[in-house]
């Protein structure tokens, strides 16, 4: 069980009520292609990802960077509960899509600079900790069913 | 992951753009350590505040800054320009080099939230890089 204080609960909720998915999700997914171009190797067929310009461009990420980010709503609304709120995801990344488990974090570093981005000022020391936090506990909870 | 040719363009060049804003930075990046990766503080025990924006944090923030700048002038050999401050680290403030990957990612934050139109991901990937190879030659003089 992870321990929220009052202010976590509140930053996390604020960040993603006022968060444009359709910006944010493409811009996340697009960077982490970008600065870790391993993580492509699970993306060969979405075309072309030739150079940052295409990555940025291409379609399908747009589309899977919404499909991602959406994925952390369940957990946005069920802060107390992530770890069995993922349980599928998890085994679905694990049995099927068979990701390695320490690209989680290489997302959640691109998604964190990108808010940081979209938020400027705001995006306080303590906003900071309260997001890495809620990132750490989402990706320990998708590697949770690897075996 | 050596620095190419485009790399090291990409890095001066926006190490030119954020020069005026550095010790914004060096002090945004600190603030961020002290207060997200909390046992980093234990570095700082001689010091009486570790809030964020603090004088101390500021100045410093910009020492570290000032270091940075000088390896971006010695790029093309990190490892002989960062010599002086690899014994530095290594004898005299013996930091665990693991948290130089803690500082790095605070100092790309904080060009995230002060630059975030010119930290574009070809930015941040170059730049990432030059970062890496920074704590390497860094690290050189431990053991």
């Amino acid at each position: 069980m992870v321990a929220w204080t009052e202010f976590e609960r509140a930053t996390i909720e604020s960040i993603f009520s006022k968060m444009d998915y359709e910006d944010v999700g493409p811009a996340a997914l697009s960077r982490c292609l970008v600065v870790y171009p391993w993580t492509q190797r699970y993306f060969a067929k979405f075309g072309n990802l030739y150079n940052a310009e295409a990555i940025q461009a291409n379609p399908m990420v747009a589309a899977h960077g919404k499909t991602v980010l959406h994925g952390l709503d369940r957990a946005v609304k069920n802060m107390d509960n992530i770890k069995a709120i993922y349980a599928e995801l998890s085994v679905l990344h694990s049995e099927k899509l068979h990701v390695d488990p320490d690209n989680f974090k290489l997302l959640a570093d691109c998604l964190t600079i990108v808010v940081a981005a979209r938020m400027g000022k705001d995006f306080t020391a303590d906003v900071q900790a309260a997001f890495q936090k809620f990132l750490a506990v989402v990706v320990s909870s998708l590697g949770r069913q690897y075996h | 992951m050596s620095l190419s040719v485009k790399d090291k363009k990409i890095i001066k060049a926006f190490f030119g753009t954020i020069s005026s804003k550095a010790e914004d930075v060096g002090k945004e990046a600190l603030s961020r350590t002290l207060v997200v990766y909390p046992q980093t503080k234990t570095y700082f025990s001689h010091w009486k505040d570790l809030s964020p924006g603090s004088d101390k944090v500021r100045k410093h923030g910009g020492v570290i800054m000032e270091g940075i700048a000088n390896a971006v002038e010695n790029i093309d050999d990190l490892s002989a320009g960062l010599l002086t401050l690899s014994e530095l680290h290594a004898f005299m403030l013996r930091i665990d080099p693991a948290n130089f990957k803690i500082i790095n990612h605070n100092i790309l934050v904080a060009f995230a939230m002060l630059f975030p139109g010119d930290f574009t991901p070809e930015v941040h990937v170059s730049v990432d890089k030059f970062l890496s190879q920074l704590a390497l030659a860094l690290s050189e003089k431990y053991r």
